[in-house]
């Protein structure tokens, strides 16, 4: 879908929105919210294991983005990364049977929840280590301008990594060498337990581009269309070569950082609150009848995305371990 | 009163240089502060400043004179009244040559043996047409690092690379390690190969994250997907002079790490052999090279197809009565050992092992079942180190076969000091390799 997705916009109003692309839209998100619904009952149940980050109140921001790239642009991101994976096209039954630890998952098995890949779809992980994959989406940007094509790599982390000091090395090298990178903070408020306001200084995230003169913007994350418009036009920026550019996402995220976060540094109401106003999927769907579509339709996406879920979670659950051969393969190429 | 004005000693490992041009002439007065020459090293050409006040009273040493040692008398400074030439018939009336003061660890030249369709080049003059080669024949290839562009390299690695090749594949880097590995790593993810200099790998601990977590395990955790066709390259161990920070050898530490190949040349022919080969290789390659071997000259395959494979070890020299393993700039104080060991009866059999991981253990378990004897040689701590692993290995495969507990011969278990004398005493020097094997011979 997302390649045949027009880039152009018409016109500012939402109610000019394509709709086919709202539905689009509104089906990616709730397929990202059903899934990280179901891994989390999953793990609730033992059958997924170590460290599982959901998702849930971020998904108008990979999905927003997404709908602004083109065929073999590259992504990257942290160890929150199911909802990213499930928006490039990846297949759910692949990635929940990677969660369970098994032979059909995307990584055989071996990577589990933060470390998925799809070379095909442009995914490049998946990556554990707080920040480590912002130099390399500069990196995979640097190929796509020393092969001289026109693709870009969308750099996503969360407002904890934005403390990384490889983050700033990346800004500058990125702003120097003009890289093709949109830079994305997922500013969910909170890394791990620590509020945006306890732990970085100044007054956004986003401002720290302006030292290394890349060009930013403050985005409404829980808006879709208003991310996927700010996506248009950073992606725009960056395809005619002007270098890097960043995007902060005010978004949130309703469960703890991990499976295991007793959630003590913020209260439920502020989550209720946030849930009740601001939930972006809430939002395209009171869109989505304003705009005529009635909710036999959306009930007919609801079916379909429950039963593509059951699915992915009978397959996970029905997919064999990786065999004991397994140990040993995939560490070296030769 | 006459001043002699030495050749100074440019950088930590500087022995000699070329006088490459005079920027005084006789009777010029001068200032300290004046450039008074340009001195090239192995490393660069350095303007030369004068220390004290006067007039040149005499130039020793022509322009152009090549391998001018290190505080050798290379010109006079005479009272700015005194008129050149008179003071001074005395104190320099025979040629700088015979005038020459340093006469410390005079080494005889060691004889090379040019092989054929080989030409005498020095191992950096290896690693850069290595460079160069692999860079002709594949557009993938590019080199990115601190000075290894308009600098042309720190180390002179990669010099003229730039010039060849432009801007689009030789980068220079602001200095962060931590950043630019990582970016060297996505670009190799986007199907590139990038070769990234660290000016020495004491740096690339700042880098370590990047390279072990994302360089070395991300093949595994993909499944397979993610290869990462990488090289980063740049001196390792002790150069000369310049503390803990600067001097540690660092093989053991990526030895460790699944996921990576770890390689350390010591000849020419292994440099370029080797560098070739790891920058084929589709998985990430460490190479670790040593500052003190630049300069030196060995007959190298002028082949553009010369490859050394990695995991393969070479012996250097054979023998029957102990086995010396050795890599980097060990092999050559091995070798040196092995030829004291021959005038006390001892045959030394000295393996250069090019590659660290994959080790090629069976090459040593052969050795060492012949020679039933072995001495581990490396720079780096004792505690955990190569020597350590070899023995295992060796205890592991030829235990039956051993005469002898296996000896280490490593650098001391203490951060590398600053005095020299200190220094000697913290690296392993070939005294300690032939009193290792002549221990386990059980020779005293």
């Amino acid at each position: 879908m997302k390649k045949n997705v027009s880039t152009k916009i018409i016109n500012k109003s939402k109610m000019n929105y394509d709709l086919d692309l709202l539905k689009y839209m509104y089906k990616k998100m709730l397929l990202i919210r059903r899934f990280e619904e179901k891994a989390g009952q999953l793990y609730g149940m033992g059958k997924i294991g170590g460290f599982c980050h959901l998702y849930i109140g971020q998904e108008a921001v990979v999905v927003g983005i997404q709908s602004a790239q083109i065929e073999g642009d590259s992504i990257v991101t942290s160890y929150r990364d199911h909802g990213h994976m499930i928006a490039c096209d990846m297949d759910p039954k692949g990635v929940m049977a990677e969660l369970t630890g098994r032979a059909e998952g995307y990584s055989k098995g071996k990577g589990g929840s933060m470390h998925m890949f799809s070379r095909e779809k442009g995914f490049f992980g998946g990556h554990g280590i707080v920040a480590a994959q912002v130099p390399i989406g500069a990196g995979l940007a640097f190929a796509h301008k020393y092969n001289g094509n026109k693709n870009v790599c969308i750099t996503y982390f969360g407002d904890g990594a934005a403390n990384q000091g490889q983050v700033y090395e990346s800004y500058n090298i990125a702003s120097l060498w003009q890289l093709p990178v949109i830079f994305v903070i997922e500013n969910n408020k909170y890394g791990m337990g620590t509020s945006v306001n306890r732990s970085s200084a100044g007054d956004n995230l986003s401002d720290r581009g302006k030292a290394y003169g890349i060009k930013s913007e403050i985005v409404d994350g829980m808006d879709i269309i208003a991310v996927r418009e700010a996506a248009i036009k950073a992606i725009e920026y960056c395809r005619l070569g002007k270098g890097p550019y960043i995007l902060e996402m005010k978004t949130y995220r309703y469960r703890g950082h991990s499976m295991s976060d007793p959630a003590k540094y913020r209260t439920r109401d502020e989550v209720e609150q946030i849930r009740k106003t601001s939930d972006p999927i809430e939002n395209i769907k009171v869109l989505l009848n304003d705009m005529g579509v009635v909710d036999k339709v959306l009930k007919d996406i609801d079916v379909e995305i429950k039963s593509i879920i059951a699915d992915a979670a009978k397959f996970a659950q029905e997919s064999p371990e990786p065999s004991a051969s397994e140990l040993y393969t995939d560490i070296t190429i030769n | 009163m006459t001043i002699e004005i030495l050749m100074p000693a440019l950088s930590p490992t500087m022995e000699e240089g070329t006088l490459a041009k005079w920027l005084v002439n006789e009777g010029d007065s001068i200032s300290s502060g004046d450039l008074i020459a340009e001195i090239e090293t192995d490393k660069a050409t350095m303007e030369v400043e004068a220390v004290d006040d006067g007039k040149i009273g005499k130039l020793l040493v022509p322009a152009g004179t090549e391998g001018v040692k290190v505080n050798t008398p290379i010109a006079l400074l005479i009272d700015s009244t005194e008129s050149p030439h008179t003071s001074i018939k005395t104190i320099a009336d025979k040629p700088y040559l015979e005038k020459e003061k340093i006469t410390t660890e005079l080494k005889t030249d060691k004889l090379i043996t040019l092989e054929p369709n080989s030409s005498i080049i020095t191992v950096r003059e290896a690693l850069r047409n290595a460079m160069a080669e692999e860079m002709r024949s594949d557009e993938k290839v590019f080199v990115m690092g601190e000075e290894v562009a308009e600098y042309q390299g720190a180390y002179k690695v990669t010099q003229g690379l730039l010039d060849e090749f432009g801007n689009k594949r030789v980068y220079d880097t602001p200095i962060t390690e931590h950043g630019f590995a990582g970016i060297g790593i996505g670009a190799a993810f986007g199907n590139l190969k990038p070769i990234v200099e660290f000016m020495t790998f004491n740096f690339a601990m700042q880098a370590m994250d990047q390279i072990i977590n994302s360089a070395a395990k991300t093949l595994y955790m993909s499944g397979g997907q993610m290869g990462c066709p990488i090289v980063f390259r740049g001196p390792n161990g002790a150069a000369s002079r310049v503390a803990a920070q600067h001097s540690q050898c660092y093989a053991s530490w990526y030895s460790h790490c699944p996921g990576l190949k770890v390689v350390s040349p010591w000849s020419s022919k292994d440099a370029k052999g080797l560098l070739k080969s790891a920058i084929r290789d589709p998985d990430p390659v460490i190479f670790l090279e040593n500052e003190v071997m630049y300069g030196q000259s060995f007959s190298c395959p002028d082949d553009n197809n010369f490859l050394v494979p990695i995991g393969q070890a070479n012996i250097e020299k054979e023998g029957s009565d102990v086995t010396i393993i050795a890599f980097s700039i060990m092999v050559g104080k091995s070798l040196e050992a092995a030829g004291i060991l021959n005038e006390k009866g001892i045959k030394a059999e000295v393996i250069n092992l090019r590659s660290l991981r994959p080790l090629d253990i069976e090459t040593i378990i052969n050795s060492v079942k012949k020679t039933n004897r072995a001495v581990t040689c490396e720079e780096g701590f004792p505690f955990a180190g190569i020597g350590a692993e070899i023995s295992a290995a060796i205890n592991e495969n030829a235990f039956d076969w051993l005469d002898a507990p296996v000896k280490r011969v490593t650098g001391k278990d203490v951060p590398m000091p600053y005095a020299a004398n200190l220094e000697k005493l913290a690296l392993p020097q070939v005294d300690d390799i032939v009193n290792a094997c002549s221990d386990v011979c059980y020779e005293s």
